[in-house]
């Protein structure tokens, strides 16, 4: 995989006019403690799954949280649900209802970019 | 002359000692270990310039040789009855009797028992320490060594550990680690100039005039290097050398990382002490377990009762700076009381 | 045919349930899986029927298990149903004995009285007359209770009471309706005809004192039989559908069927026998927590009403309190991750990045699961003594490794977590083991119950550890140590291993036995079943059991699960830890003392 996208791509700048909040508020609305998350990391350091493949569960967050929705729906798919994220989080964040919450989301929301 | 017993001969304790006996009245402090100094005789040198931590000491020793200070070692209140004269009567758990016209509280902290993040392995695997036992083997003189040993190739400093964590029970900033890991980190570095010295951290808070310098020092003369991301968990290799997991949030992606020592940064939390005064005294405390003030701009040294004052960390974390300053402020706080000029 | 007019709301009533109840059987029995129909008509006809039968009279009449769990309920319970089932028969042997035949118009048993206007000569019928009046005032110690406890449901030691819906509000009407108008019809015509007993007749002669009773008698008469006949029709809307349900759910079981991880004719059949008896919101812990909406009584009551919300659906810690104390024997927890599969169906999970892998051959695969990370010290401990023990043994997940599958079926996603259990089970039967060693209950149950590994036995580290210790390949030596043993939800009533933990610690520390504890254990609140409590709730469960655990002043807590020790770990300053960490200090202990015997040998020779 590439981090440094070096190829000849559109500019992957967030451009928050253009965020999808939709499925964001969902969330929120259900699971108010999400707003606390200040992406210290340690979910995704402990993650089972991302031990195994490329799956960051706080970068998924926080393009959530920027309403970059772009791709979530297969992102969201490899979460074991082991729980080991919701046990070590320093805010008491109820992640294992997140994630749930984003799987049932995606399938309502259609989150694929849109072309311009 | 007006009475002051003091509990808890740390510098707080005796500092402000120093300022109310400067004042003509006698002081009595309580200390329940064998000396005076609290957690001043553990450390090696302060931050931010690295002076020893003995001048601090030795100053207060001096100064608290005093006609009108008397030290009693070894022995702690056990009961306190308010005296019928204004004041209070206390008894030591050695049955002296003593009276005080004003109490000040200066039990100071506990550092966070590092056991109870049981995923980061301290008390589980040989090589990894608390900023308390590295700034205790420093002071020794004792040469860092890992478990086997061996000089540490590499040290992992981990920052915000047992504070900012609600798993912990400690949803506050502990204040003095991050300025204490990147002064422990240079003395590593100093001491082992080629091992590499790693810092994963949350935020770093150097919020003190001389601070900032102190970090970029770090990071152009001593190499240490900076990872923004919070360990999950350390595991251990049949080697006992460690591997420490986190997530570089900066570049997104997980990391793993093999270190021979591993060094926690230990917060700052309410200790014993404070809270078995807190019963006998009947004194509020506030969400944290600290001793609650009566107003963080007018009353810092003021407790929820009369007559009984606070100082030092036993109202929440502060720098030596800090403590000292307050100390003082206690003092002529509890003057102004028995002279009845308070402001308040 | 001289059926009186006032007879037919009872007739059509009785009628229109039991074809209803036929009916609806048949639906269900077509609804079950093929091998469970199979299983049904192998049993039918063997001494299961029997024992059907009694357990049907033991718990749907004596209700024996909900009169153990609380008394005063069961009784209440009792007195309708075995006092009601008693009136039926006796009314029968009274009609049988005054016709001097079986065959009499089934009218006149249930309306003896109003048939039967001579009053009682011969003994028989006198006793018989007795035992029916008898019958209606035990029948009204019952009626007086449910009243009272709809109002005050703490006298009952019951904190909270089920909510009612339409339907059932108008089926309790009538069934509290049928034996008080039982009563004043029966008195009245006592009254005129000098036909009832000692309960019956001087309400009757008190009555005929002050009012006309000849014009009052048929319509007493039909109150009596529009109760019965209202009672009849509102059944299949109401929470009283558990009557015939129940019944028939006993007959099922007993021959062998069992749940499903879909909904089919099963499930319907246990979602109706639930009595909403409420029995199950006490011991839930969540009401700790102030959690009141989501427990086992209303999940039922909403898929019947098809009112299913994730919400409640998910608010469930999965740990079996409820199943244990149901009077029905329901399988709470089976129904619940079932309608969580439905929930769930269409959620994409996909584990293709999942990888095969050579296992290195061994006689023991040793997998520690993703808690047992965050909880190193049982990890060390159980890496300690297997190499003490020299047990040739591969430890399966030290690095990179998926989840066994569990949390992510108890959330719903069934068909998912296979994904996961193939995975795993490749590299398990490849490695050539012939022992499963796990350290978390979680972990046993979904090996011991959804994996498929033929001829590799699982053991949970209790039962292994305690295999070692018979065996003398692990010391065993006294700790100056008192401890509670906290049994696990998972470990306990999950899986019954209850004695194998205990046996273990006994070599090694001394054991405070506890009120609640093995299958009345109180769960941790850790429970990854819950997807959707918050972290402070959950601190209010831990809380409250560490208060039980406290008053027996331990001074360790000792636990068989990493999930529990990280839940308690965080909320008090007593050491908890894992009986893996126990038996590695009693043999570092022995190690020590032999070491020390040694040298003191030496010196000796010296």
């Amino acid at each position: 995989m590439n981090p440094f996208g070096f190829e000849l791509l559109d500019s992957k700048r967030i451009d928050y006019e253009k965020s999808d909040t939709r499925l964001l508020n969902k969330v929120l609305e259900k699971e108010p403690s999400f707003k606390r998350c200040l992406s210290c990391g340690e979910c995704t350091a402990t993650c089972t799954a991302g031990s195994l493949t490329n799956f960051n569960i706080r970068k998924i967050n926080l393009m959530l949280r920027h309403g970059q929705t772009e791709g979530l729906e297969k992102e969201i798919s490899k979460c074991m649900l082991c729980g080991k994220c919701f046990l070590v989080c320093p805010r008491d964040i109820n992640l294992r209802n997140v994630i749930m919450l984003i799987k049932k989301g995606v399938l309502k929301y259609n989150t694929e970019k849109k072309k311009i | 002359m007006k009475q002051i017993v003091t509990i808890g001969g740390g510098i707080a304790g005796m500092e402000s000692s120093i300022t109310l006996a400067q004042r003509g009245y006698d002081v009595t402090i309580i200390e329940k270990d064998k000396n005076t100094g609290g957690k001043m005789n553990e450390w090696n040198v302060l931050f931010p310039n690295e002076r020893p931590a003995t001048e601090i000491t030795d100053y207060l020793y001096k100064k608290t040789n005093n006609k009108n200070i008397h030290i009693l070692t070894g022995t702690s209140i056990v009961k306190s009855t308010k005296s019928l004269t204004g004041g209070y009567s206390l008894m030591t758990d050695k049955n002296k009797k003593l009276h005080a016209d004003a109490v000040l509280i200066s039990t100071g902290f506990e550092p966070f028992d590092a056991s109870k993040k049981e995923e980061y392995g301290y008390s589980i695997y040989e090589n990894v320490i608390t900023s308390v036992d590295l700034e205790n083997m420093l002071r020794k003189g004792q040469p860092i060594l890992t478990s086997k040993g061996e000089k540490p190739k590499r040290i992992a400093f981990i920052h915000c550990v047992g504070s900012r964590d609600a798993k912990c029970g400690n949803k506050y900033c502990s204040r003095v680690c991050c300025v204490t890991g990147i002064k422990q980190a240079i003395e590593c570095s100093r001491q082992l100039p080629d091992s590499e010295m790693f810092c994963f951290y949350l935020d770093i808070r150097m919020f003190g005039l001389e601070w900032e310098k102190l970090y970029q020092r770090a990071q152009e003369e001593y190499n240490v290097q900076f990872i923004r991301g919070r360990m999950s968990e350390a595991c251990e290799n049949q080697d006992e050398s460690l591997i420490v997991k986190a997530e570089d949030t900066l570049s997104g992606l997980p990391l793993k990382m093999k270190v021979d020592l591993i060094v926690l940064l230990v917060g700052i939390t309410p200790g014993k002490g404070t809270s078995n005064m807190a019963s006998i005294f009947s004194l509020e405390r506030e969400e944290n377990g600290f001793l609650q003030i009566d107003d963080p701009h007018f009353g810092k040294n003021y407790s929820s009762k009369k007559g009984i004052f606070l100082t030092g960390t036993c109202v929440g974390p502060m720098t030596v700076d800090e403590t000292l300053e307050n100390a003082r402020s206690a003092a002529v706080e509890i003057d102004h009381y028995l002279t009845k000029k308070s402001i308040l | 045919m001289d059926i009186p007019f006032f007879a037919w709301p009872f007739l059509l009533g009785i009628i229109f349930i039991i074809v209803f109840f036929i009916v609806i059987s048949i639906i269900w029995f077509t609804g079950l899986s093929g091998i469970d129909r199979v299983r049904i008509r192998r049993n039918i006809f063997t001494v299961k029927t029997l024992q059907a039968t009694y357990e049907v009279f033991r718990e749907s009449l004596i209700h024996r298990k909900m009169y153990k769990k609380n008394p005063v309920l069961g009784y209440m319970h009792m007195s309708f149903a075995f006092g009601w089932f008693l009136l039926i028969v006796v009314g029968h042997i009274e009609a049988a004995v005054s016709y001097h035949t079986l065959n009499f118009p089934f009218w006149k048993s249930i309306f003896f009285r109003y048939a039967e206007t001579n009053p009682p000569v011969t003994f028989q019928a006198k006793a018989l007359s007795a035992a029916t009046d008898f019958l209606l005032i035990y029948i009204f110690s019952g009626i007086f209770l449910a009243i009272y406890k709809r109002f005050n449901s703490k006298a009952f030691g019951m904190k909270k009471t089920t909510h009612l819906k339409a339907g059932d509000r108008i089926a309790l009407l009538g069934l509290w309706l049928i034996f008080p108008s039982r009563y004043v019809c029966e008195s009245i015509t006592a009254g005129i005809y000098h036909n009832g007993s000692f309960f019956t007749q001087p309400t009757g002669n008190f009555l005929a004192s002050f009012f006309p009773l000849q014009s009052m008698e048929l319509a007493s008469w039909w109150v009596y039989s529009l109760s019965l006949g209202v009672f009849f029709f509102a059944l299949p809307v109401s929470r009283y559908m558990h009557i015939p349900v129940e019944i028939l759910l006993i007959f099922v079981r007993k021959y062998g069927v069992q749940l499903k991880k879909h909904v089919n004719g099963y499930t319907r059949i246990q979602t109706f026998a639930c009595s909403r008896c409420g029995v199950c919101l006490d011991s839930c812990q969540m009401l700790k927590a102030d959690i009141n909406n989501s427990q086992s009584v209303y999940f039922l009551k909403q898929i019947r009403g098809k009112k299913l919300n994730d919400e409640q659906l998910f608010n469930c810690l999965l740990c079996g309190r409820c199943q244990k104390d149901c009077p029905v024997g329901l399988d709470l927890n089976d129904l619940r991750i079932t309608q969580r599969i439905e929930s769930t169906k269409n959620y994409n999970s996909k584990y293709d990045y999942l990888k095969g892998g050579v296992s290195p051959h061994a006689d023991v695969v040793y997998f520690t699961g993703c808690m047992t990370h965050l909880t190193p010290s049982i990890k060390k401990a159980m890496l300690n003594i297997l190499d003490y023990a020299h047990i040739n043994y591969w430890f399966m997940d030290k690095d990179e490794a998926p989840c066994c599958g569990r949390p992510l079926m108890q959330a719903g996603q069934y068909e998912a977590a296979k994904k996961l259990i193939k995975n795993n089970t490749e590299k398990i039967l490849s490695s050539g083991a012939k022992t499963l060693l796990v350290s978390c209950p979680i972990c046993y149950q979904i090996f011991k119950e959804d994996y498929e590994l033929p001829g590799v036995k699982v053991m949970h580290h209790s039962e292994y550890l305690l295999n070692l210790v018979n065996q003398g390949l692990i010391p065993a030596i006294k700790l100056p140590i008192n401890a509670v043993y906290h049994d696990p939800c998972t470990l306990g009533r999950g899986s019954h291993i209850y004695e194998p933990p205990r046996e273990l610690l006994k070599n090694y520390l001394s054991l405070i036995p506890m009120k609640q504890e093995k299958e009345d254990a109180l769960c941790c609140g850790g429970s990854l079943g819950n997807i959707k409590i918050e972290m402070n709730e959950r601190k209010q469960i831990r809380d409250d059991v560490l208060n039980t655990f406290k008053s027996y002043n331990p001074d360790q807590i000792i636990t068989a699960c990493p999930l529990c020790k990280k839940t308690f770990a965080m909320g008090t300053n007593i050491e908890i830890h894992d009986l893996a960490e126990v038996v590695w200090k009693g043999i570092s202990r022995k190690k020590h003392l032999d070491n020390k015997s040694r040298e003191v040998e030496q010196i000796k020779v010296i």
